[in-house]
């Protein structure tokens, strides 16, 4: 789970990072009123999106009256920003955060992730801030530091201070360094964090250390018992076909094709869209329908694809192992008369009770379109989806 | 005698009297799993499904001479099942469970280090499907008829994707020695390499077919190992070719993160390392049985 800037400053500032001062505006009157909070004579208004990059699409902007704030925040809010890491439908700007502006001397980068080589938290240092992660080990590896964190005994200072060192600081920024390490690392253990990446951390003018950005994402599996973190969740990220998935307990992910999937097991689910590919066309989704799918949550599923628009076909493909292909077909017959299903609709069952559940598909007198196979099943769905889509534009 | 698991293993279950221990519990006996008992904190004394329930692990294995143990027991209290697991003596542990915190696995894996290499449990999943050596022990989820008794091995992250790939060789009336899930975990027990030794060693097996998908390191550093150290073909699938970046696929571990992760990049990466590769998830069965074949014939 992602969280915004201002919230991942709020917890690394109460460790001991130093961040610029500023504060949450929500329209263009409350930027302004920020500003007079803050002082000075430059701010920084940033659009709180759940992305990088932000600069380059117009997402920050420098000001330095009142008018330029109110302007900037009028333009930015309501308006989606699109970036390479949202995708092609953006992310909606409800929230600026307003910020002293800092005169930069140096650009570092500070990241902290799950190594999974080691299995351990590692952290990635750079004395080349300012650029993503990925061009400064293209451009610059020489320039990378990393250390791994002991999980029994946590991070020592000393580690924090071969960082420090090895990023070339002055020597009066070492303790500052230090403190800005281990602080971080503080936070992303107790907060379950999988991700934390400050970049760019700035030596200003003045000679203080700041972290100018904040990214962090969290472990969803520890969430149960990270209540606060659970509290920050911004359903405006997201893309809606995923919460509304998500608040029905059902795994999904939003993609760009056409043909809607319904599958138990998260490997087969990978697997069956691959098949589609294979086979010519492209998925709406991944949707692992779980173990034990009862009819209820079959029906559920069918809601869930079905309310992204542009499905224009359904793939049901069932191994069922601890599930029962009796339920499952029971679950598709209940969602084709209860959701309504006006798309082509092909469903491969297999494993427990499979002869049932065929017999239940072929009795009901339902029109759908039934495969033994995987292969059979992916090639019959895009067979459909192209009679479908040549009926539509025929029509 | 296949690897890891047989019909003369005595398996208890952690998590014994809850819903989902007892229901995997009776399938597992009825499958004919060596069963001696389960661990239930507060419930010790008590006789469930027919077999006693301790308190604690050391106490079953003190009575029953367990040596492996399948943890049921939800996601908060796992990481310290699996810890107590490895404290009391248990060789092998399957854990189920999915959704345990990654730094709960840390922990574990940390722990786990403190027991000389020899003495150390080796711990199979979280999130996982299990192990299933077919016609002897199943301490798993996956349904048994799947499974035809024979000589390839199976390793992989996925369930439900495991069982089409030993139901589509099973058509063509090819078996399997043991099959192991390691789990979706971006954490886990045993890598890919970690199975693949056993299975080199392992008499009984001919073939290995590993499952993998997007995410983390393991697929690339067992093709490494195999082409440096195998003898015996390995043959591989990766899922995930039309899975964005960034994106999690419903694993923990489903994500592609860094260069090397993607589907492409790993099935590259395996083909520069002599690994068959299985180019569709409908071609299991024929891959494996043509690369059977020529490796008779080779012989």
């Amino acid at each position: 789970m992602d969280i915004h800037e201002y919230q991942a400053k709020e917890l690394l500032a109460r460790h001991g990072v130093h961040v610029p001062r500023g504060g949450l505006a929500y329209s263009p009157e409350q930027a302004t009123y920020r500003a007079r909070e803050i002082g000075g004579s430059k701010w920084v208004l940033k659009a709180q999106v759940h992305s990088g990059a932000r600069g380059k699409a117009g997402g920050i902007k420098l000001c330095s009256n009142d008018e330029e704030i109110s302007n900037a925040a009028e333009a930015m809010l309501g308006r989606k920003l699109v970036t390479h890491q949202t995708g092609p439908r953006g992310k909606l700007i409800s929230r600026l955060y307003l910020e002293e502006a800092v005169d930069i001397a140096q650009e570092l980068y500070l990241g902290f992730v799950l190594d999974r080589k080691e299995e351990r938290v590692m952290i990635v240092a750079s004395a080349a801030g300012g650029m993503e992660i990925e061009d400064i080990s293209e451009k610059q590896p020489d320039s990378i530091i990393r250390a791994t964190v002991d999980p029994g005994v946590g991070m020592q200072g000393f580690q924090a201070r071969e960082i420090a060192f090895g990023l070339g600081l002055d020597s009066s920024l070492i303790g500052k360094a230090t403190e800005t390490i281990l602080g971080c690392y503080q936070v992303f253990r107790d907060y379950d964090a999988a991700m934390l990446e400050i970049n760019p951390l700035v030596v200003t003018r003045d000679g203080s250390l700041v972290a100018l950005d904040a990214k962090m994402s969290f472990d969803e599996n520890a969430l149960f018992r990270r209540p606060e973190i659970s509290e920050l969740r911004d359903k405006s990220q997201e893309d809606p076909r995923e919460t509304f998935a998500s608040d029905r307990g059902l795994s999904y992910v939003g993609l760009d094709g056409n043909i809607g999937c319904i599958i138990n097991g998260a490997g087969l689910a990978m697997a069956t869209m691959d098949m589609i590919k294979i086979a010519g066309g492209e998925p709406a989704n991944f949707l692992d329908i779980g173990g034990g799918a009862s009819p209820e949550r079959v029906a559920k599923s069918f809601r869930a694809v079905l309310g992204d628009k542009q499905v224009e076909t359904i793939l049901v493909n069932i191994f069922a192992g601890i599930n029962r292909c009796d339920w499952v077909a029971e679950g598709v017959i209940k969602a084709i008369r209860e959701v309504g299903v006006d798309v082509p609709l092909v469903v491969r069952l297999s494993g427990t009770k499979v002869e049932e559940g065929r017999r239940i598909l072929a009795d009901s007198g339902e029109a759908v379109i039934v495969a033994d196979t995987l292969a059979e099943a992916a090639e019959k769905a895009v067979a459909a989806w192209r009679e479908a889509t040549k009926n539509k534009k025929a029509a | 005698m296949a690897i890891l698991l047989n019909r003369s293993t005595r398996v208890i279950v952690q998590g014994f009297t809850g819903k989902i221990g007892s229901f995997h519990a009776e399938d597992m006996k009825r499958y004919g799993t060596k069963l001696v008992g389960g661990v239930t904190p507060g419930k010790g004394g008590q006789t469930h499904l027919g077999l006693p329930v301790f308190n604690t692990v050391k106490g079953a294995v003190r009575e029953t001479r367990a040596e492996a143990s399948i943890v049921f027991v939800p996601p908060p209290f796992a990481a310290d099942s699996i810890m107590e697991a490895a404290d009391a003596g248990i060789k092998l542990c399957v854990c189920i469970t999915d959704g345990i915190p990654s730094q709960d696995m840390m922990q574990v894996k940390r722990y786990m280090r403190r027991y000389r290499f020899e003495d150390r449990m080796r711990l199979v999943g979280p999130n996982c499907a299990g192990v299933i050596t077919p016609g002897q022990a199943l301490m798993g989820i996956m349904p048994g008829s799947i499974y035809l008794p024979g000589r390839v091995g199976i390793v992989g992250r996925s369930g439900t994707l495991g069982y089409e790939a030993a139901s589509q060789m099973k058509a063509l009336g090819i078996g399997v020695s043991t099959s192991v899930g390691i789990g979706g975990d971006p954490i886990n027990g045993s890598s890919f390499k970690d199975i693949l030794q056993l299975f080199e060693r392992d008499d009984d097996t001919d073939a290995v077919v590993m499952i993998g998908e997007i995410g983390g390191p393991q697929e690339a550093e067992a093709a490494l190992w195999a082409r440096d150290n195998m003898r015996k073909p390995l043959i591989a699938y990766i899922a995930g070719l039309s899975a964005p970046k960034g994106r999690r696929m419903g694993h923990a571990g489903a994500i592609i993160s860094a260069f090397g992760e993607s589907a492409q990049e790993k099935v590259e990466i395996l083909k520069e390392a002599g690994v068959v590769i299985v180019p569709t998830p409908a071609s299991f069965g024929e891959v494996v049985a043509d690369t059977l074949a020529r490796t008779k014939k080779a012989a």
